[in-house]
């Protein structure tokens, strides 16, 4: 199953090489001795964890970043690539995780930059040349017919939905004629459908003959899409695998470096009192429309409710509503038997709730902060942690000491502010100071959105031990996976509406991804 | 600029031309008050309309800049002083002299441009600080020059300010001569096209300043470099992965919008009088600012912004020539501070809310880190 890439047999239709690369930053060996090769009209994944040098090779492959030691070979000829622009100019077109893209910008306006006269004859050179508008939207047009891209030319990116976002992202390198197309987690920022879609693109486009890396920590989407996977652990080629011949379990232990346990293990649960009761409740969203239209259900302690749905199905005002974080038109909640609607966060998280909210950089963590200070966020204000109004020092120290322990947050100190974590440990962070406290009910919004296989692992383990020790659980996930392993009830939301509730072992893939996509007449 | 706004806008202008009718009607024909104050009103409306292309060029690329009353002080001072020596000392005609003034004017704003961008692109300062070290530099550099030049011990003119070589005429527009046949006989006619020319006859530096929102409309919306200039502005890594140079941009663009305050500088040490007097720029740079907001940084909207604080000191300067027939229940409006304060009460009520929502670039005064 594994193969050392040298065996593999070679084929003279190799159209991207790196040989040897290596590449040091103070303090981290990003990448050593990488051999990597692309071959025509494939896609070959890149399978890694965070921070294990797969973006540090692809930022050396389009230019950004210029080698230590190897070379990068394109189609034959060896290339010195100085920047974006020597990359482009070779064929090679990448997706950044982060769309660069310009929201008040129109899709042709954002094709063309850089690039403004390359549909004509004769490229021109001046500053002020008038922008031919009209002609490259009609090129747009026909590239994105020609490769079944659907994408209006004159539409603003910023009113597209992030998936139309990725495929104006891919007409962008098609328009500069890239035959090389490097992906950057693509699927992080997609629904399963869209993600569907775009591995339906994916296909489409190797048929024409673009080749494509596609870079990954998701194991299932490597599995169904990639004809080659080549997996990184820090800094290095652990192998490169044909997907037929390998499954989960084994890229997954690739990639880690030691055994991991995929699915969730844990005893049935036992549910006692109702902690949550949710009754008919109504909220509005950012722009004033009702996306939680009459929602009621309720969590017992010691088990975990699952709210399954296509994200912007109002899971997010759901929870930000039950956070004392967005107002409630009507309807009311109650915790623990106190009815809590309409209070701020404050009294809120005092009566028991923990949250880890969807967006943890955000709404989770004031990234400028220490980790010592993020983890007190919560009850800094307590004898705890406070003398009158003077906060004292040692005591958010020992806490943040004894949390990064216990949770194993890799920090170099606790005192290094928390932008500068990795995803993972990010959100270990806001776990050690949510589960640390005496809590009845926590709300887990996108959990392990972004993170790698060891994290997820951790955070699925952290959140049945909560349930064990008789904690309430909501845990809302847009990944089907991570609802059907770690709940005990699943309801599906849909239009702001719970159209379904079920128990979590006769529930199906199938049915509830019907449910999903609306069709509850069957339930 | 929606009708919204436009409205707004033009409600303003009649509300303040309505005002002088009402006075001044007595003693002139209401077509000849409002031609005048339309005159008045694009001329004083010169230096804010600069002043907000100026910021607009900074802004679009992403950087702030809060400067242009220093570019402006720095330039008026710097062109004037240009146009002295050269008259003076080096034995120019007037004509060159003047014309040597208002390109040293552009040039001294492009140089405050330059620094305001070693600051912010180069060296990252905070954008705020960097505009108010220009402003207070201004006042302090061309404050202690004039001193020292001037009325300093051994200064070169032996402790008098020499007459300025003077200002830039005004333009006559031809069309009396085109359409007086025309009319023949009709005095209605001939009248009609005198008042018309009345508000056409402007100095060059006004005319250039109506030219340059037009120019610099076009520049950002449909040339390559007003594509490349606004990604900067809003998405400097975007333009990076696409091969644009960012710091260059913003370098250029910061010069550019230097060289427009610096023309608004020689505006009102050439064009409109030639003296020079500590602070005279006044907060006309700050009033340039809340044009270019209320026009949502885009240049027509800015410039219609900027009539509107024009019309409000035309409306100052209009006001004084019926102070007498002014009614006595109205005598407050005599003192010449009431009048003189709309410009900045409008300036408040305009920026505190009546504008609605306006949206800079999202890369406004954030320093790019590659």
């Amino acid at each position: 199953m594994m193969t050392n890439e040298n065996t593999l047999p070679l084929t003279d239709d190799i159209v991207l090489e790196a040989k040897g690369i290596t590449k040091k930053f103070p303090g981290v060996l990003a990448n050593d001795n990488i051999n990597f090769d692309l071959r025509k009209g494939e896609i070959h994944a890149l399978l890694g964890e965070n921070g294990a040098g797969k973006s540090t090779l692809m930022n050396i492959l389009y230019g950004l970043y210029q080698p230590d030691s190897g070379e990068v070979i394109v189609e034959g000829n060896q290339m010195q690539l100085n920047s974006s622009r020597d990359a482009i100019q070779h064929g090679i077109g990448m997706v950044h995780q982060h769309f660069m893209l310009i929201p008040v910008f129109s899709v042709t306006e954002n094709i063309m930059l850089g690039a403004e006269t390359d549909h004509r004859a004769v490229p021109n050179e001046i500053p002020l040349v008038k922008l031919d508008r009209k002609e490259v939207a009609q090129k747009v047009a026909d590239l994105s017919h020609q490769y079944g891209l659907e994408v209006d030319p004159n539409a603003m990116v910023g009113d597209l939905p992030v998936g139309v976002q990725q495929r104006v992202e891919i007409v962008k390198a098609l328009y500069r004629k890239a035959k090389i197309l490097i992906l950057d987690e693509p699927t992080a920022v997609l629904t399963p459908q869209e993600a569907e879609d775009l591995f339906r693109i994916m296909h489409e486009l190797t048929d024409k003959g673009v080749s494509i890396i596609f870079i990954t920590h998701k194991l299932k989407e490597v599995l169904s899409a990639a004809d080659r996977i080549t997996v990184m652990r820090s800094g290095r080629v652990v192998g490169t695998v044909d997907p037929r011949e390998t499954n989960e379990a084994k890229l997954a232990s690739m990639m880690v470096g030691r055994e991991v346990i995929l699915t969730v293990q844990k005893k049935p649960a036992e549910p006692g009192e109702e902690v949550l009761q949710v009754k008919d409740l109504h909220v509005r969203d950012v722009r004033g429309l009702e996306t939680v239209n009459g929602v009621s259900f309720s969590v017992r302690a010691g088990e975990v409710l699952g709210i399954a749905g296509v994200q912007g199905n109002g899971q997010t005002e759901l929870a930000e509503a039950l956070t004392g974080l967005r107002h409630i038109e009507s309807g009311h909640f109650t915790l623990d038997g106190k009815d809590l609607t309409g209070k701020p966060p404050r009294p809120i998280t005092e009566t028991g709730l923990a949250h880890i909210p969807e967006d943890r950089q955000r709404h989770g963590l004031v990234l400028s902060y220490s980790v010592a200070d993020n983890m007190v966020l919560c009850d800094y204000y307590l004898p705890r942690f406070s003398k009158g109004v003077v906060i004292q020092p040692n005591m958010v120290d020992a806490n943040a000491r004894k949390l990064i322990k216990e949770y194993d947050v890799r920090t170099p100190s606790p005192y290094v502010s928390a932008g500068k974590l990795s995803g993972g440990n990010q959100q270990k962070v806001i776990v050690a100071r949510e589960l640390s406290r005496p809590v009845k009910l926590l709300i887990a919004s996108q959990p392990t959105r972004g993170l790698d296989v060891g994290s997820i692992e951790y955070i699925h383990k952290e959140i049945i031990i909560m349930r064990d020790r008789g904690v309430a659980v909501l845990l809302i996930s847009a990944e089907l996976d991570e609802i059907l392993s770690l709940s005990d009830r699943i309801a599906v939301m849909y239009r702001g509406q719970i159209v379904a509730t079920v128990d979590g072992k006769e529930a199906s893939r199938e049915q509830l991804g019907l449910w999903m996509a609306g069709a509850h007449e069957t339930a | 600029m929606d009708w919204r706004r436009f409205g707004l806008i033009l409600l303003i202008i009649i509300v303040l031309f309505g005002a002088v009718v009402l006075v001044g009607y007595t003693r002139s024909s209401p077509i000849i008050i409002i031609t005048s104050m339309l005159a008045t009103t694009i001329a004083v409306a010169t230096p804010l309309t600069l002043g907000a292309l100026s910021g607009i060029y900074c802004e679009r690329a992403g950087v702030v800049n809060i400067g242009i009353e220093g570019m402006m002080l720095f330039a008026a001072f710097f062109g004037w002083l240009a146009a002295i020596y050269m008259f003076h000392l080096f034995g120019f005609e007037k004509w060159p002299s003047i014309i040597i003034g208002v390109i040293a004017a552009i040039l001294s704003g492009g140089l405050m441009g330059l620094l305001h961008a070693v600051l912010s692109v180069t060296y990252k300062v905070d954008q705020i600080i960097g505009g108010t070290v220009i402003n207070v530099l201004a006042v302090g550099l061309t404050g202690f020059l004039n001193r020292q030049l001037f009325f300093g011990s051994g200064s070169a003119f032996g402790g008098d300010v020499p007459n300025s070589p003077g200002t830039l005429v005004t333009l006559h527009f031809p069309l009396r001569e085109i359409f007086n046949p025309i009319c023949g006989a009709s005095a209605d006619c001939i009248e009609i096209v005198r008042a018309i020319n009345t508000v056409l006859d402007q100095k060059p530096i006004a005319i250039s300043a109506i030219l340059l929102v037009f120019i610099t409309h076009y520049v950002l919306f449909y040339t390559r470099w007003g594509l490349r200039t606004r990604s900067v502005g809003e998405h400097p890594k975007a333009a990076d992965t696409v091969g644009i140079n960012v710091y260059k941009m913003r370098y250029a663009n910061v010069i550019i919008g230097g060289m427009m305050a610096g023309l608004a500088g020689a505006y009102f040490t050439i064009e409109s009088v030639s003296s020079f007097e500590p602070l005279l720029t006044n907060g006309r740079g700050f009033i340039s600012l809340a044009a270019m907001i209320f026009g949502n940084w885009t240049p027509i909207g800015a410039w219609t912004a900027a009539l509107v604080f024009g019309a409000s000191q035309a409306l100052n300067i209009n006001m004084q020539l019926f102070r007498e027939i002014i009614p006595p229940q109205w005598a407050f409006l005599r003192q010449s501070y009431v009048v003189g304060l709309v410009p900045y009460i409008l300036t408040m009520i305009i920026l505190t809310g009546v504008i609605g929502r306006t949206t800079p670039p999202a890369a406004d005064g954030v320093p790019y880190e590659k």
